[in-house]
């Protein structure tokens, strides 16, 4: 568990989201799906992020301006600094045969990064407008859909496998649609590394932390990821 | 660095730090502090539990933890090899709860002292009087027994009221209830609803805690709350603590308690002393320091 200074290198609009990125400095890029644990300037808690993109000198995070936290992140410049703790949690299980990935809104955000580990895959993004969709542009190889749209009406009659990251229904619809699909979740976490127990959610009957057992689980139980309940 | 007393300087707040999940934390400070054991297992709340605030978080955890039987046959001898000092944080509902588990933890190898956390915000039932906690386990365990309070209550009298029952020292302070509401929905955002607040809006609360207890009483005090600096814990110190804990700070910082410390060495170099227990106790010297006493400035 490492914890940097890093300088932002550069902070581009992407559609609404911001894509920051970061000087990595001596920082594991990890695997996809993992995250880092993000100072968000003048706010209390750092915030929860998946890496976007990882290059030898830089990691980038998409991030969208939701709350005060993610505002004062979002409004970060080149030449600012801040703290950057990580890779933390378990990511994609990447031993996979055929694999399509699956994105809604600001969960595309670890995608690219997962792309380029798989050699560009397809994959099926979707979001709520046009101008969300802009973002689409991160992910190679990829089919778009705007609601009233919606990705899963898009899933192939017998998709192998699915690794995915959206809105908590789009997870719960494919979880539905394709029981093995690995799936990266999201909650409010205060610290990423399991002391607080604050990002507890129910895993096969128990509360369990995800910044531990995830926040990539899927529901064929493996030593490393843990089934997802029903 | 407080030679007068064996107290450690710096511990973890109960309820902010997973010692087997995190051992380079825990082996950053002077002894950890477990997270609060019940005598039953307890899954803790529903989520949502954390909410930050403009000036601290929310959580409502619940006291979520194995209970005492798994807590003593498992995760016990595994804390035992982070080889530190181990105060377990111990809960219950009544105070025959309470001492059940003071009982079974005397004794135990590596248990240095047992705080009774008397105060927990996010559990319903209310304990029953704390001195009468305080004396039942008095009654059955030999380990240091640490009080923690909650700063609603009227302090200097419940600090004379478990000194008389008992308690070597004072835990000062737990979380006060909070609520924080969605401003969308404008419904709250914990599902449990309100919270036990902490972080840097809690510090007053704590130094007047401290201040007040340790104006009352003789005991050792373990001072916490929204303690983020060097300095912070030297004012803990001089309102009159003899331990202080950090809590919120670890989750933003993990590395706070190496930092805390060097920046106390930086603050016993600037200043006119050669250890911090000379400044333990200090808010409580008669001495004004020239121009201290009313400036609005800072």
């Amino acid at each position: 568990m490492r914890r940097e200074r890093l300088r932002v290198t550069a902070s581009e609009p992407v559609g609404p989201y911001t894509l920051l990125r970061v000087g990595r400095g001596a920082l594991d890029a990890g695997l996809p799906g993992q995250f880092f644990m993000l100072e968000a300037p003048g706010r209390l808690l750092p915030r929860p992020m998946s890496l976007c993109l990882g290059t030898s000198s830089e990691l980038a995070f998409l991030i969208d301006p939701i709350g005060p936290g993610t505002r004062a992140l979002c409004s970060l410049g080149r030449g600012d600094e801040l703290h950057v703790l990580g890779p933390l949690g378990n990511g994609f299980d990447l031993d996979v045969a055929r694999p399509l990935l699956v994105g809604g809104g600001i969960g595309v955000a670890p995608l690219p990064y997962l792309s380029a580990a798989l050699g560009t895959p397809p994959a099926l993004l979707g979001f709520r407008s046009e101008r969300h969709a802009e973002a689409a542009a991160l992910v190679p190889n990829a089919e778009v859909c705007i609601e009233p749209t919606y990705v899963t009406e898009l899933l192939p009659e017998e998709p192998n496998d699915v690794l995915a990251c959206g809105p908590e229904a789009m997870l719960v619809a494919l979880r539905a649609l394709v029981p093995d699909a690995q799936l990266a979740w999201e909650a409010p976490m205060a610290c990423g590394y399991g002391a607080c127990h604050g990002c507890a959610v129910e895993l096969g009957g128990e509360l369990r932390r995800l910044c531990l057992e995830g926040p990539v689980l899927r529901r064929r139980a493996r030593r490393e990821l843990v089934a997802v309940s029903n | 660095m407080l030679s007068a007393t064996k107290s450690p300087l710096l511990l973890n707040a109960s309820g902010c730090l997973d010692a087997l999940a995190t051992p380079d934390i825990a082996r950053s400070l002077d002894g950890f502090v477990t997270k609060t054991i019940t005598p039953e297992p307890r899954e803790g709340n529903p989520p949502v539990r954390i909410a930050e605030t403009d000036a601290g978080m929310l959580n409502s955890i619940g006291l979520a933890n194995p209970g005492r039987e798994r807590f003593l046959a498992e995760t016990l001898p595994r804390l035992r090899g982070l080889e530190q000092p181990i105060w377990v944080s111990v809960g219950g509902f009544t105070a025959a709860e309470y001492a059940e588990t003071c009982a079974a933890l005397d004794g135990c190898d590596g248990v240095a002292a047992v705080e009774l956390n008397l105060s927990c915000p996010n559990v319903d039932e209310a304990p029953e009087g704390a001195a009468e906690i305080v004396a039942a386990c008095r009654a059955v365990t030999s380990l240091p027994l640490y009080a923690k309070l909650s700063p609603v209550w009227d302090l200097a009298e419940v600090a004379r009221a478990v000194e008389a029952a008992g308690a070597d020292g004072l835990s000062l302070v737990n979380t006060m209830r909070g609520l924080a509401l969605d401003p969308e929905t404008l419904r709250p955002r914990l599902a449990t609803g309100g919270g036990g607040y902490s972080g840097p809006a809690l510090k007053p609360i704590a130094l007047a805690a401290v201040y007040a207890c340790a104006g009352a009483v003789e005991l050792p005090i373990v001072g916490m709350g929204g303690v983020r600096s060097g300095l912070d814990v030297l004012e803990l110190i001089a309102a009159g603590a003899t331990t202080v804990a950090l809590g919120t700070i670890l989750f933003s910082d993990p590395g706070a308690g190496a930092r805390v410390r060097s920046e106390l060495a930086s603050q016993v170099a600037e200043r006119d002393i050669t250890s911090l227990s000379d400044l333990h106790r200090a808010a409580h010297s008669s001495l004004q320091m020239a121009g201290s006493s009313s400036d609005n400035r800072r």
